[in-house]
C-alpha cells in the first residue's frame, strides 16, 4: 500500500546505528494494529467473532466427532419417550436418538453435551441448534453486509463523483429503493423465492436467498452517505492537487477519496451487519425466513420465546443471547475499525 | 528574460447557476470576464483583488483544473485551451500549484512523503528509492526534515504543511507555479518565512510564479509585476515600483489607500469605496467599476467598457479607465465636477 517508510533519513539511521541501535521501519500495520489493540471493547469482539466463527464452521465435524447432535433429530429417553422441554443439566446419561440401520430403528446414545442447555419443543438439543442457528445468522449477515458495502459503494461514489445525469438517475433509483418496506417485500419475495425454477438451488433455499434479498433492498442508506462524502471530498484541494499533478478519475477515487470516506462505510456496513441478523430473526419469527427444520437464532428466539411463556426459558435465552452479543460485537468492532484506520486518532488513546 | 511563458487572450470563464425543480440554468457568473495576460518566464506576476473578483478561477484556469469557458492559454508555444486527459499530462508536469488552505490541501489519510511523491510516480519514476531520495531533497530545500516523509498531515503546523505543499509542487520541477493565496491562512509570521522560502526557491529554481493574493503588502513583496482584477477583468498591470508609487486606476488607489500604516500621526486619506462589489451574474453597464468610481462621468463611464490601455509616458503600465488613459483622458475629471469621493482623515 505505501513505500516502507521512505523518511528515516539515512544520516539519522548511520548515526542511530553508531550508538548500536537498530531502527525498525513503523508499518501502516503496525499502527493500524497498535491502535486497535487499544480499543478494548474491539478486541474482545475480535476474539469472540473469531470464535464464533471458528465454532460455526467446525460444526459438522462436531457432529461427526460425537461431541454434539443432530440438530434435527429428536431425543429420546430410555423409554423412547420424545424428551420434550427438558430444563438444561450436565449429564446426558440415558438420552438416545433414533437411526435407522438396514432398515431398522435403533436407538443410539447422544452426545455429551445433549442436554447442557435443554431441549426445545420438539425434544431437540439447544446447544446443538444454538451452535447450528449460529450459520444460518453469520451467513445472513455477512453476505447482506458484503452486498451492501459494494452495492452501496459502487453507488454511492459514483452518483457522488459524476454529477449531473449519472447521479441524478442513481439517486432516483436509491431512493426508490429506499421507499420499499422491508419487511412486507421480504416476506413476499421470500415466500416465492424457493418457486423461482431457474435460480439455483442454494438461494432458493436457506440463509443466502435470504441473505441476498436482505442485501439487495439495504444498500440505499450507505449510497446516500458515501455520495455526500464523495460531494465533499471531491472538492477538496488535495484532490485538485492530485489532478495537477497528473491524476486520472480512478487513482483519485480508490487513493484520495475512498480511503477518506472509509469510516462512515466501515461503521454503516457493521450497522447493516447487526440488522440483517435482527431482521432474518424477525422474519423466522413470523414464520417467514430460512425454513425450518434448519435451526436460526431468530426462529429459535420465536418458538422458545412462546415456551418461555409457559416457564421453558431456556431455548429463548440462550439463542437470544447469542444473537444478541453477536450483533453487539460486531458492532464493536466496526468502532475499533473506523478508529483504527484513522491516522489522525491518537495512539495513546486510553 | 522577456520570453514569455504563458499568454492568455480574452480568457473567459462562466459558471452556472442552475434553479428550480429541474435544475435549469437560470443565469451565468462570469467569474472571469475576458483577461489578457502575458507572463515572462522567470517573473513574478501578483495578481490582486478583492474577494470573489476571479483571481482563483483565473489561477485555476492556467493550471487547467478547470476548463475555460472561452479564449486561448498558450504555454510554452503550445495552445493548453481545451486539452483533455493524457493530452494534459507533459503541460501537469510543468506547472504546478499551491494551494490556499494548508488544512484541505493535504490528504489527511495519506502520509506527505507519499502526497509529494505523487507526481513522480504519474510521471514515470517508477524506482522507489529514486522517488524516496527525491522526497527527502525536497524536504530539505522547503525547510523540513527528510523523516518527516513518514508523518501524517495533522501532525504539522499550517506553516509546515505550506512548505509540504510547496514541495509538493516543487517536486517536478515544474516552469510555472501557481501560487494561489499561499499564505492568506498564516499568522504574519509564519508569513514572511513562507514568502521568503517562495523567493529564494523562485530565483534558485529560475520558477515564473503567478502569486495570487488579497494582501497588496504581501504582493508587493514579491513580485516584479502586479495585475489588479476587478469584478472578472485586469483593471490596471504594470511592474512592481509604478503600481504603488503611481496607481492610475482610481481602484487601485482605493486599494493601496486601504493598506495600513504602522504610524498614528501620520495622516490619512483614504479613499472608502462606496456599495458592494457587483454581482458577476449581472455585471454593471459600461465600466464595471462605475457604480462605485469615486471620478466616475455620467455618459462616458456607465455606457462604454474600458480597454487595457497604455500610460502616456509608460508603455509597461496599462490600466483599463476611460479617463486616465482611454479616448477621453484628455477631459480632465476635475473640471467636470466629479462626485465627491468620500474621505475619511
Amino acid at each position: 500500500m505505501t513505500d516502507p517508510d521512505p523518511g528515516i533519513s539515512r544520516h539519522a539511521v548511520d548515526l542511530a546505528e553508531a550508538e548500536g541501535l537498530s531502527i525498525e521501519p513503523v508499518t501502516q500495520w503496525d499502527l493500524f494494529s497498535k491502535r486497535l489493540r487499544r480499543h478494548k471493547f474491539a478486541m474482545i469482539s475480535t476474539f469472540f467473532l473469531i470464535f464464533l466463527v471458528t465454532v460455526v464452521l467446525a460444526a459438522p465435524a462436531m457432529q461427526n466427532a460425537g461431541w454434539i447432535d443432530d440438530p434435527t433429530k429428536n431425543l429420546f429417553d430410555d423409554n423412547e419417550r420424545i424428551m420434550r422441554n427438558i430444563p438444561p443439566r450436565a449429564s446426558s446419561e440415558n438420552v438416545f436418538y433414533k437411526k435407522v440401520i438396514d432398515g431398522r430403528e435403533v436407538l443410539l446414545e447422544a452426545s455429551p453435551t445433549a442436554l447442557i442447555m435443554g431441549t426445545d419443543t420438539l425434544g431437540r438439543s439447544v446447544f446443538t441448534r444454538v451452535i447450528y442457528g449460529g450459520r444460518a445468522s453469520l451467513i445472513v449477515g455477512l453476505v447482506a453486509g458484503f452486498l451492501v458495502a459494494s452495492l452501496g459503494t459502487i453507488v454511492g461514489s459514483l452518483a457522488g463523483f459524476y454529477p449531473g445525469g449519472v447521479d441524478q438517475s442513481l439517486m432516483r433509483f436509491t431512493d426508490l429503493v429506499l421507499g420499499l418496506p422491508l419487511l412486507p417485500v421480504a416476506i413476499v419475495v421470500g415466500r416465492i423465492l424457493p418457486e423461482i425454477e431457474f435460480l439455483p438451488a442454494f438461494i432458493r433455499q436457506g440463509p443466502f436467498g435470504i441473505a441476498m434479498l436482505l442485501g439487495l433492498l439495504s444498500w440505499g442508506g450507505l449510497a446516500r452517505i458515501v455520495r455526500a462524502e464523495f460531494l465533499s471530498l471531491r472538492e477538496k484541494e488535495f484532490v485538485e492537487a492530485a489532478r495537477a499533478a497528473g491524476a486520472g478519475d480512478s487513482r483519485i477515487v480508490f487513493r484520495h477519496i475512498l480511503p477518506n470516506a472509509m469510516s462512515p462505510i466501515i461503521v454503516q456496513t457493521t450497522l447493516v451487519v447487526g440488522a440483517a441478523i435482527v431482521i432474518e430473526a424477525a422474519l423466522s419469527f413470523l414464520g417467514f425466513g430460512v425454513k425450518p427444520p434448519t435451526p436460526t437464532w431468530g426462529a429459535m428466539v420465536s418458538q422458545g420465546g412462546r415456551q418461555a411463556v409457559r416457564g421453558f426459558w431456556w431455548e429463548m435465552v440462550f439463542s437470544g443471547t447469542a444473537l444478541v452479543s453477536t450483533v453487539l460485537a460486531i458492532n464493536f468492532l466496526g468502532d475499533g475499525l473506523r478508529d483504527a484506520l484513522d491516522p489522525t486518532q491518537t495512539i495513546e488513546r486510553k | 528574460m522577456t520570453e514569455p511563458l504563458v499568454i492568455i487572450e480574452d480568457l473567459v470563464m462562466q459558471f452556472p447557476v442552475r434553479g428550480g425543480v429541474l435544475q435549469r440554468e437560470v443565469a451565468t457568473v462570469n467569474a472571469v470576464a475576458g483577461v489578457d495576460l502575458t507572463i515572462n518566464r522567470g517573473e513574478t506576476v501578483g495578481l490582486v483583488g478583492e474577494s470573489g473578483c476571479g483571481k482563483t478561477t483565473l489561477g485555476r484556469m492556467l493550471v487547467r483544473l478547470l476548463e475555460p469557458t472561452s479564449g486561448k492559454i498558450i504555454f510554452a508555444g503550445t495552445d493548453i485551451t481545451h486539452l483533455k486527459g493524457r493530452e494534459l499530462k507533459p503541460f501537469r508536469r510543468r506547472a504546478q500549484i499551491v494551494f490556499q488552505d494548508p488544512y484541505s490541501s493535504l490528504d489527511p489519510r495519506a502520509q506527505v512523503g507519499n502526497s509529494i511523491s505523487e507526481g513522480l510516480r504519474l510521471h514515470g519514476v517508477n524506482d522507489a528509492d529514486e522517488r524516496r531520495q527525491r522526497v527527502i531533497e525536497m524536504l530539505e530545500l522547503v525547510g523540513l526534515e527528510g523523516s518527516h516523509a513518514s508523518r501524517y498531515p495533522h501532525e504539522f503546523s499550517g506553516g509546515q504543511r505550506q512548505r509540504i505543499g510547496l514541495a509538493r509542487a516543487l517536486i517536478l520541477k515544474p516552469d510555472f507555479i501557481v501560487a494561489d493565496e499561499p499564505v492568506s491562512a498564516l499568522d504574519v509570521s509564519v508569513q514572511a518565512q513562507v514568502l521568503n522560502l517562495l523567493k529564494e526557491l523562485q530565483s534558485e529554481l529560475e520558477l515564473t510564479l503567478l502569486f495570487v493574493a488579497h494582501n497588496l503588502a504581501v504582493v508587493e513583496h514579491v513580485s516584479d509585476k502586479v495585475a489588479v482584477m476587478y469584478l472578472g477583468q485586469i483593471v490596471e498591470i504594470t511592474k512592481r515600483e509604478n503600481l504603488y508609487s503611481d496607481p492610475l486606476h482610481p481602484y487601485t488607489e482605493a486599494l493601496l489607500s486601504a493598506i495600513p500604516i504602522p504610524d498614528p500621526d501620520r495622516p490619512r486619506h483614504r479613499t472608502i469605496l462606496q456599495g458592494e462589489v457587483p454581482s458577476p451574474i449581472n455585471p454593471p453597464s459600461g465600466c464595471y467599476f462605475h457604480p462605485r468610481c469615486p471620478i466616475a462621468q455620467t455618459g462616458i463611464c456607465d455606457t462604454e467598457r474600458p480597454e487595457l490601455l497604455p500610460a502616456e509616458h509608460d508603455e509597461s503600465h496599462l490600466a483599463a479607465c476611460h479617463l486616465r488613459t482611454g479616448r477621453h483622458r484628455n477631459l480632465d475629471p476635475r473640471n467636470f465636477a466629479p462626485i465627491e469621493p468620500a474621505t475619511e482623515d
